[in-house]
């Protein structure tokens, strides 16, 4: 369980984080969204008491991060943001150091190597240089390393930065596979990778929480759009969509090719008319070719918070 | 103590697979091998002329050939030394491999010995290895091994100043020229701090012909084990580690 009370790190006169409180319970896998420079890292390093916080105070299972650190990094697993690792060692020569100084038992040191080369893919670059790795390797060494000694809270930055898709999901499952056993902090600035891995969503902008919500929430606030594909003439299918009870606004997305031409419908907020919207277009006598849900981007739901914010 | 091993085993490891290692070593025993060779050789030269005009007072091989040889070393050593510390911090600094080694539980003071032992490892191999010199004077003559002891002693101790307070320097930037530069002119300063006595004034003169590094290696090289000169090897050796160690954990007091 991690609960950080009222946060704040100034660099000189300059605030990088700002009265940040937000808990994370067991087993839960919270991802911690924001843009660039929007603080993640800065609170990140202070849950593993790399700094201590100008004020305010962090506990992970009730033990202060700074005054009982050694036993706070006892039972952390940590993957820094670019993943720095020794490139002159061995996969295998690295992760036995870090089970190591992570206090594994010797005769259990080999087993527990083994167990996180296995669980993160490692099996075949056991003997290769860290530095000559592939990025995606380098990643998951970067997660074995963290998951090492079974810790039960694991704090990733970022950890899916510079992947290419398939060890983008890769990876998600690994993290995904964490949940209800391992506590979880995941800091990303894509959404749809957040809310994909994680139960709950903190979002942080300029040092200070703007949100906290289930990633559901956090797009279902926004008004739902949906986009289309019609064949049939296009005043006529604009005019029919924009009476439909429920829908705030009809557009016409781009140039018509033929007689099929694409629209966006923005829906009433919590109203749902899809089944409407089909009924309706089928009911005309025209085509319904596509019908597909706009998810919010990050910047969407973004610029929203941040909009609502500043009055 | 189990995290000191494990440092220590990674740091050898990183001082073993570079270049690093072998590059210093290398030119260190190259260095002294020729300063020991031209010693050597001026010796018998002399013992030869000394034996046809039958005057054989007043030269001995310890004080010939060895003497002068301890003082290169040490000489080659003031040269060497950072280089052998520049990356022990500022390394993982660079890379960010400290920010990792940091969040694991591990003490800062296992960290610091860690690094410290595994660089006066290296540093003790290195000085093994120029045993050579004094074993090929042994097939030939009869070194005295009193001195050739306590100038190795002596070396050693002052080396162990050296590295203490490269690991000071190198826990105080992320740049390794840097680190090495700023390591080998303190080194430097400490070394001829002793010539000021010269002209400092009876009072100040003695203080700062105390503070020398060279002036506590005279005493060793001779043959004598003065217990002041240990103790100033061991203190300087403590102060500048004790300050590293201030230096590790100031990020944790530092707003």
């Amino acid at each position: 369980m991690i609960e950080v009370d009222h946060l704040s790190k100034y660099f000189g006169p300059v605030p990088a984080v700002l009265d940040v409180s937000f808990r994370v319970e067991k087993g839960e896998i919270v991802g911690f969204l924001g843009p660039n420079g929007a603080g993640k890292t800065t609170t990140i390093r202070m849950l593993n008491g790399f700094f201590p916080p100008t004020s305010g105070s962090a506990r992970i299972h009730g033990l202060d991060v700074f005054d009982r650190s050694l036993e706070v990094r006892k039972r952390l697993g940590y993957l820094p943001e670019n993943v720095p690792l020794y490139k002159e060692m061995r996969t295998d020569a690295y992760l036995n150091f870090v089970a190591d100084v992570k206090g594994v038992p010797r005769r259990r040191r080999q087993a527990e190597v083994d167990r996180v080369t296995e669980r993160c893919g490692l099996e075949q670059v056991r003997k290769q240089f860290a530095g000559r790795l592939s990025k995606g390797f380098q990643q998951r060494v970067g997660i074995a390393q963290a998951i090492l000694n079974d810790p039960d809270i694991l704090i990733l930055d970022e950890p899916t930065i510079g992947l290419d898709p398939k060890q983008i999901i890769e990876i998600r499952e690994l993290v995904k596979s964490f949940a209800g056993h391992k506590t979880v902090i995941l800091s990303s600035h894509i959404l749809p990778e957040v809310s994909m891995t994680c139960q709950r969503v903190v979002i942080i902008n300029e040092g200070r929480i703007v949100a906290e919500d289930t990633p559901e929430g956090l797009a279902g606030k926004d008004a739902s759009k949906v986009a289309l594909q019609v064949k049939g003439p296009q005043a006529d299918v604009l005019a029919r969509l924009q009476v439909l009870p429920g829908v705030a606004r009809a557009s016409v997305d781009g140039e018509p090719t033929g007689r099929t031409c694409r629209y966006v419908v923005e829906m009433e907020q919590d109203k749902d008319v899809r089944d409407a919207i089909a009924e309706s277009i089928v009911g005309g006598g025209w085509s319904l070719l596509e019908m597909r849900t706009i998810r919010p981007t990050l910047e969407d739901v973004f610029i929203r918070l941040v909009t609502e914010e500043t009055p | 103590m189990r995290n000191f091993y494990a440092i220590l085993r990674r740091e050898l490891y990183a001082y073993f697979s570079s270049p690093i290692a072998y590059a210093v070593m290398t030119i260190f025993l190259v260095l002294s091998g020729y300063f020991f060779y031209s010693a050597f050789a001026y010796f018998s030269m002399l013992s030869m002329q000394a034996m046809r005009m039958r005057w054989a007072g007043g030269i001995n091989v310890t004080d010939m050939v060895l003497n002068p040889t301890f003082s290169n070393m040490s000489v080659i050593m003031l040269l060497m030394m950072p280089l052998l510390t520049m990356r022990l911090f500022s390394e993982e600094k660079k890379e960010g491999t400290l920010e990792l080694l940091l969040s694991y539980p591990i003490r800062e003071t296992e960290l610091l010995m860690g690094k410290f032992v595994a660089c006066l490892v290296v540093f003790f191999a290195m000085l093994a290895l120029t045993w050579l010199y004094p074993v090929l004077i042994w097939l030939y003559a009869k070194p005295d091994f009193g001195p050739i002891f306590t100038g190795y002693l002596g070396l050693f101790l002052m080396g162990a100043a050296f590295i203490a307070l490269g690991l000071l320097v190198s826990s105080l930037t992320e740049n390794q020229i840097v680190s090495a530069a700023v390591t080998f002119g303190a080194i430097l300063m400490f070394w001829l701090i002793g010539w000021s006595e010269a002209f400092a004034g009876p009072s100040l003169g003695k203080v700062l012909s105390h503070l020398s590094l060279l002036g506590h290696f005279e005493k060793f090289a001779k043959g004598l084990i003065d217990t002041r000169d240990v103790i100033y090897y061991v203190d300087f050796s403590i102060l500048f580690l004790f300050m590293t160690m201030r230096s590790l954990e100031s990020k944790r007091w530092r707003g």
